[in-house]
């Protein structure tokens, strides 16, 4: 186990510098650079601009630098679009918005998309099956950058009763709409995807021998028929964990919450460099580490697998 | 505002109709009009995005600019007519020559932090914003106010320190100028030109921006600054004016899609916001006094690119002038934007000061002359039914650009046969595009930097940086350079919108207006200013 | 975002099954499958969604692109659905006619939907079975690399290639395809590792057959089952992925459409009462992604036959 965790933290940094090295040559492929505006900029302007970023250097010198204040002052230069700030601050700033509201929407989506779908296999063919089926494929279906205006006409303009938009420090009634908008569709996957794992280990031999002995029914689930069928929500995890990081440009459109997803798109668009590869290391070693404890809860869980 | 102030203002109106006034309540009404104020003095609008500084010599943009003049005071503000008015700067002499200006400053005003404003801070900050250390992008608004060695200072060929402007004392400012700018005093309601207070620069660094660091010296102070999401400022007690000061406390919040700021403004949580395009006639009719489209110093334009590498297809003028004629600005304005901007047949914005519109005869046309004659254009160029002509039109990523783009390409197909494909670029890959000559027909918008007509009508000069269609014509360079010291410009203006008209280097097409939704209870907005320069201090709210 | 691995793989051990019991598998997936009225419900659906995309064109009173000048601005009570004006579905806010928008959208999205899924399974299955035939060391470093590849954030690298490349339907497909082949190559490494082993296989490479050959003709038909079931599971994520990449405004140039573009268009106009304007592509929407979910899980069950 502790060598598998090794190993697939020496994948890691490999996989980061990769990343890096990507992203910063994309970046550099593009047309446009971080400075054009309607007005272009004299020519002594820009030459000004670009020495104080140190983009008059040659294109290899500037990926070390950039690689080597990464690495040894965990240093990711200044923003070029944000002229105040550097590209920790915008980090500092957004990415506790879009973990916290990711973080409940991932509480949510979990909790809700697995009671549901085994309430639904428990009941397998009745109203309650029927309607918790329906409930995960509309939710599936429903493209958050429709649900998250309507849930906005509904709950702010009609019904007055919460904020329509804002952090304000994630108060409570900051959070409701934007978990609500970003958690429906993974708890939708995970509710299907528990219901017919569910099924699935119901009519195992060792779940029928449990039965037959027979154990109370709730006892069966919680104690022999939970954990098998966990195994194929907590591989579907990764994933939509990802999904909801990146997710987050929608709920920070709608909501104008800060988080890191809004500064993203914004930096891609305006050719912010150091945003966008800050941004992009962050979720990337977010995600390697998530599939990383993903893939450990798994072999906990089934000791059938061997890394 | 807390439920306890609330209670004291409603405790401090009831006792002042129990009692005939005895305890003056310094904001019951307004001191000039009169008018009941309400107990809630708070200003909370839309930004579309998050403005790249707030710094005062690297901001760059106009909503950066509303925020930085409610935090800084300039040497002059403008009134709400966009005339001067005195700022810092009482007053100023100008030597003969036109290039001397000497300011004199008030000795009340103050920072946040209770330092006197002095001339110094003006020089500090001036030539802060010019030096290469600071590598400013708006640093060539100190070279277009034609300041001595500007060029020289941003090019570093000399030091900072030889910037021409210079503080005598304490209160008298010298500036020396390199050229006679008639407009140059309105200049100094911008931005860039306002004051610095160097201790803190110098303590904090580039943090010096952030709230709790920040020392301003306009009638707010930075309070709360949470990027992307919303920027808090209140009232500066230490500010010169501070008693005629009404509103407490005012907040940007960044909302960066249209349609959410209007549903978070109709739930009464925003004072001020953007009207989504199309929906003006609508909201005015339901809403007649919040809805509110008045001139924006924009033109909104197609440029056709003119360069010898071009296509072939748009160097022939009748063709460009017949896709020109073909355009029905009228559907334009009325249908597809309905937002009280007007159909332009000049690139100079109708409404510039000391402008008069010229008569260029497509204006007075009908729409059916106009295609008729547009079709004859095309049919003499040698374009027709069984040799059509094809174009490129690209314009940046925008739900409006896009339906101006779609109903153009339309009317040319209609009324042409022209099939034109769009191309819809994203904002930097479209700002390259254009200024590389990589296009055949481009979407283009100016805003005017002063009120006056050459801030558009220079971007038709053969050498302009800003002339993406690289239109070249030694009279309209000769017109313009006369213009510049000439007593009736207008005739050269003239001159030079016919040509536009004749040699259709540029279609205008429509001049902006700025449609906005105000809460029906926020006064004192400036809707005569023509840059829309607005500032909180002048605002108020009354009681419903 | 993807269709579950799990459940996706139950199909490979199911058609080893049928293989030892030596019945037509085929046979009786086709019986299970019409047996299973959700699922036929749905390919019926799709068949008619489909039929929609090809022919509703000549049914279109307007071009896609032709703007009703006359209509325009006055959306509201000019624009609506209509058989008389013949805008049956009324107009956009440009004043294009939204039936035949319509139809071009369902086209381009299931275009997008189909051809991001075949990209990615063919993708997939060929790296993932060459992965698992070679095994050893050459496996080991190719399915690292899909570890590598797993780890990075796809959706802000297609952004990223969307806005440096410029948008295009080809850019699209690749981002799309490039980002779901990952899962499939897992998949079909894992049932090539037990197919390998067959006597068939062991037979062909006993008598010098090609590598390739084997790989072609013995290990990818065998993969079928798994390959179509995941497929149709991927075609509903593409379209919804490429709905997102409209609301970014990176999706395909005007005057084309599709489904995802005129949705965000809709939703911006929603709140003004213009309800058709994202009601018929919404319903279009979520038919087609019903339809596939169902027909999906359909065939998995059909060719999975273990009771559910």
């Amino acid at each position: 186990m502790l060598s598998f965790v090794a190993r697939r933290l020496a994948v890691a940094i490999p996989t980061l510098l990769i990343l890096v090295v990507l992203s910063f040559v994309l970046m550099y492929s593009a047309p446009g650079g971080p400075f054009n505006s309607e007005r272009p900029l004299p020519p002594e302007v820009l030459a000004n601009i670009e020495a104080k970023y140190g983009l008059d250097q040659p294109f290899w010198k500037q990926i070390v630098n950039y690689v080597v204040g990464v690495v040894t002052q965990f240093d990711f230069g200044p923003s070029f679009q944000y002229k105040d700030r550097t590209v920790n601050d915008v980090i500092a700033q957004g990415f506790p918005v879009t973990l916290t509201y990711g973080f409940w929407s991932f509480v949510v989506a979990v909790t809700v998309g697995v009671s549901l779908g085994v309430a639904a296999a428990i009941k397998q063919n009745t109203w309650l099956d029927y309607l918790a089926v329906g409930i995960s494929i509309g939710a599936q279906v429903l493209p958050n950058f429709v649900m998250a205006p309507i849930l906005l006409l509904v709950f702010t303009l009609w019904l007055g009763w919460l904020p329509g938009g804002g952090w304000e420090g994630g108060q409570w009634n900051y959070l409701i709409m934007p978990v609500i908008a970003l958690s429906t569709s993974y708890m939708a996957s995970i509710a299907r995807i528990t219901r017919s794992s569910m099924l699935e280990v119901l009519n195992t031999n060792f779940i029928r021998t449990a039965q037959a002995k027979g154990l109370p029914m709730r006892r069966v689930i919680w104690r022999h028929a939970m954990k098998p069928t966990i195994l194929p929500v907590l591989s579907y995890l990764g994933p939509a964990f990802v999904g909801m990081i990146t997710g987050s440009v929608i709920i920070d459109v709608f909501f104008s919450t800060g988080g890191i997803g809004q500064f993203f798109v914004n930096s891609a668009f305006n050719r912010d460099y150091s945003v966008i590869m800050g941004i992009t290391i962050l979720v990337g070693t977010l995600t390697i580490l998530f599939n990383l404890v993903v893939d450990i809860l798994y072999a906990w869980i089934d000791p059938k697998i061997r890394y | 505002m807390t439920l306890r102030t609330k209670l004291l203002a409603s405790t401090a109106a009831l006792l002042i109709a129990g009692t005939g006034a005895v305890f003056a309540d310094a904001h019951a009404t307004h001191p000039e009009t009169g008018e009941p104020l309400a107990s809630d003095q708070t200003f909370v609008y839309r930004d579309l995005d998050e403005s790249p500084s707030i710094d005062p010599g690297l901001a760059e943009d106009s909503a950066g600019g509303d925020i930085l003049r409610d935090l800084f005071e300039g040497l002059y503000n403008q009134d709400p007519a966009g005339n001067l008015a005195p700022g810092v700067a009482l007053s100023h002499t100008v030597s003969d020559d036109n290039l001397v200006y000497t300011f004199t400053l008030r000795n009340d005003a103050k920072w946040s932090n209770g330092d006197t404003v002095t001339a110094g801070d003006f020089e500090y900050a001036w030539k802060r914003a010019a030096s290469p250390e600071l590598a400013s992008p708006y640093s060539w608004f100190i070279e277009i106010m034609a300041l001595e060695n500007a060029s020289e200072v941003i090019s570093g060929d000399v030091m900072p320190a030889d910037l021409g402007v210079t503080a005598i004392d304490d209160t008298t400012l010298e500036v020396r100028l390199t050229q006679p700018l008639p407009y140059f005093p309105l200049m100094l309601t911008h931005f860039t030109t306002f004051p610095v207070h160097q201790a803190t620069v110098d303590e904090f660094g580039s943090d010096w921006t952030k709230p709790g660091n920040m020392v301003s010296n306009g009638a707010y102070m930075l309070t709360e600054h949470v990027p992307q999401e919303k920027l808090v400022r209140a009232r500066n007690e230490m500010y010169w004016d501070n008693e005629n000061t009404i509103l407490e406390e005012v907040t940007s919040l960044v909302i960066s899609d249209e349609n959410v700021a209007l549903t978070r403004y109709l739930a009464g949580e925003l004072d001020r916001t953007h009207v989504p395009a199309g929906q003006f006639p609508r909201l005015s009719e339901e809403f007649p006094d919040q809805a509110v489209s008045v001139p924006e110093a924009c033109s909104y334009y197609y440029m056709f690119n003119l360069r010898d590498a071009a296509s072939e297809d748009v160097q022939d003028p009748n063709v460009r002038k017949a896709l020109s004629l073909a355009i029905d600005r009228d559907i334009i304005v009325e249908n597809v934007l309905a937002g009280g901007q007007k159909a332009a047949y000049t690139f100079t914005h109708w409404a510039t000061a000391g402008f008069e519109t010229p008569d260029i005869p497509m204006a007075t046309m009908t729409q059916e002359d106009r295609n008729a004659m547009a079709a004859e254009l095309m049919a003499e160029a040698g374009y027709g039914a069984d040799n059509p002509l094809e174009i490129d039109l690209v314009y940046n990523t925008s739900e409006s650009h896009k339906s101006v783009a779609v109903a153009v390409s339309q009317m040319w197909k209609q009324t042409l046969g022209v099939e034109t494909v769009l191309a819809n670029q994203e904002w930097q890959t479209f700002l390259e595009a254009r200024s590389n000559g990589d296009y055949e027909v481009a979407r283009g918008g100016w805003c005017a930097d002063y009120n006056e007509a050459s801030t558009f009508l220079d971007l038709m000069q053969s050498e302009s940086g800003y002339n993406d269609s690289k239109y070249v014509n030694s009279e309209v360079d000769a017109l313009l350079e006369e213009a510049k010291t000439s007593d009736n410009a207008q005739a050269n203006y003239d001159r030079v919108e016919e040509f536009i008209a004749q040699d259709t280097p540029i279609i205008p097409i429509y001049h902006y207006a700025s449609v906005y939704m105000y809460a029906e209870n926020l006064e004192g907005w400036p809707f005569e200013n023509f840059q829309q320069q607005w500032y909180s201090k002048d605002l108020f709210k009354i009681a419903e | 975002m993807f269709p579950n691995r799990a459940a996706v793989e139950g199909v490979g051990d199911a058609m080893e099954l049928a293989e030892v019991k030596g019945r037509s598998l085929w046979a009786d997936a086709r019986t299970r499958f019409f047996r299973n009225k959700a699922a036929v419900i749905s390919l019926i659906m799709l068949i008619m969604v489909a039929g929609f995309a090809l022919f509703g064109g000549v049914f279109a009173q307007y071009e896609n692109d032709f703007v009703d000048f006359s209509l325009i601005g006055s959306n509201a009570y000019k624009g609506v659905p209509s058989v008389e004006t013949g805008h049956y579905f009324g107009t956009d806010s440009n004043g294009r006619d939204l039936f035949a928008r319509t139809v071009q959208g369902t086209g381009i999205s299931l275009m997008v939907g189909v051809v991001g899924a075949l990209v990615a399974v063919i993708v997939g299955t060929l790296y993932g079975a060459t992965a698992g035939y070679y095994g050893g060391r050459v496996d080991g470093l190719m399915m690292r690399i899909v570890d590598v590849l797993m780890s990075i954030p796809f959706m802000f690298v297609l952004i990223l290639m969307l806005v440096i490349f410029g948008r295009s339907i080809f850019m699209l497909f690749l981002g799309i395809g490039l980002i779901s082949w990952l899962d499939m190559a897992r998949i079909a490494r894992g049932q090539t590792l037990t197919i390998k082993n067959k006597e068939f296989v062991e037979v062909a490479v006993a008598t010098g057959v090609h590598p390739v050959k084997i790989i072609l003709r013995h290990i990818v038909p065998n993969l079928l089952g798994i390959v179509i079931v995941y497929a149709t599971l991927l075609v509903p994520n593409m379209i919804i992925f490429e709905s997102f990449i409209s609301f970014l405004g990176l999706g395909v140039q005007e005057p084309a459409t599709s489904l995802g573009a005129l949705i965000n268009e809709g939703s911006r106009t929603m709140q003004f009462g213009y309800y058709w304007q994202i009601a018929y592509p919404l319903f279009f929407f979520v038919v087609t992604i019903f339809a596939f979910f169902f027909v999906g899980d359909g065939l998995r069950d059909a060719l999975d036959p273990k009771d559910r």
